[in-house]
């Protein structure tokens, strides 16, 4: 599509003590069926959306963590981390999801979707956005 | 609140007939669902319903249209993979008639 505009959806807030993590997530993957180009950016507290082994049981929210792992099969696989905000709070990369997408063209072979960005960065990131919806 | 008869056992099912409660669902419920459709399941029904159901249990969202085809089409080849197959199949749309079957939720998105 000719007049596919850059979407950026950030993510600041933590998963599960408001409702903001799984209404984007919610509006990322009904967004994605309209061909545009799909990026996420995790910052603050935002971070923790993504961890290993959630567990809501005691808290009785669905964990939704699970379906971040499904934004491949939608082709979203920009995903941005933002460094400080992972370091701030004593996490790295190991302790996040290991999120990928596989490459139709290149016989289904595996990538990596998340990508480890300075904040510097991610405001260049989202200079050359058309839309950047904060949640 | 409608429901479904099934084995004699009643399920809660919501006003566009989806299950209620997907922890419920036996495969005798898509049985029943299909012949309120006029639908009779064969085992290229069941090939469907049964990925939507691992899906579920993987990912926690029913796929979208466009994602159901692709993976299909990668799991079952590409002969089954394309919208045409899937909609001679299930007619009502793959997304909403074969979730429903399911005992899934509407996809994400589908309206």
């Amino acid at each position: 599509m000719s007049d596919a505009k850059k979407f950026m959806y950030i993510n600041r807030k933590a998963p599960y003590g408001t409702i903001y993590a799984w209404e984007s997530l919610e509006v990322v993957l009904i967004g994605a069926a309209f061909d545009q180009e799909v990026s996420l950016a995790f910052v603050d507290d935002g971070v923790y959306q993504l961890m290993k082994g959630q567990d809501t049981s005691e808290v009785g929210i669905k964990n939704f963590s699970p379906t971040y792992s499904a934004l491949g099969d939608y082709d979203v696989n920009k995903i941005y981390i933002e460094k400080e905000s992972l370091e701030a709070r004593g996490l790295t990369l190991d302790d996040l999801q290991h999120l990928v997408w596989e490459d139709e063209d290149e016989d289904w072979a595996e990538k990596d979707s998340i990508r480890v960005v300075t904040s510097a960065e991610l405001a260049e990131l989202f200079d050359t956005q058309d839309i950047v919806l904060s949640f | 609140m409608a429901a479904i008869e099934v084995n004699g056992k009643s399920y809660e099912v919501d006003e566009e007939g989806y299950l209620e409660d997907l922890t419920t669902w036996v495969p005798e419920i898509a049985d029943v669902m299909a012949g309120i459709d006029d639908t009779k399941l064969d085992e290229n029904h069941w090939e469907v319903i049964n990925f939507l159901r691992e899906y579920y249990e993987e990912y926690q969202i029913a796929p979208a249209v466009r994602v159901l085809t692709k993976a299909i089409g990668k799991k079952l080849g590409k002969d089954k993979g394309n919208s045409k197959y899937l909609y001679e199949l299930f007619p009502y749309g793959p997304g909403k008639q074969a979730c429903k079957y399911a005992g899934l939720p509407k996809p994400t998105g589908c309206v």
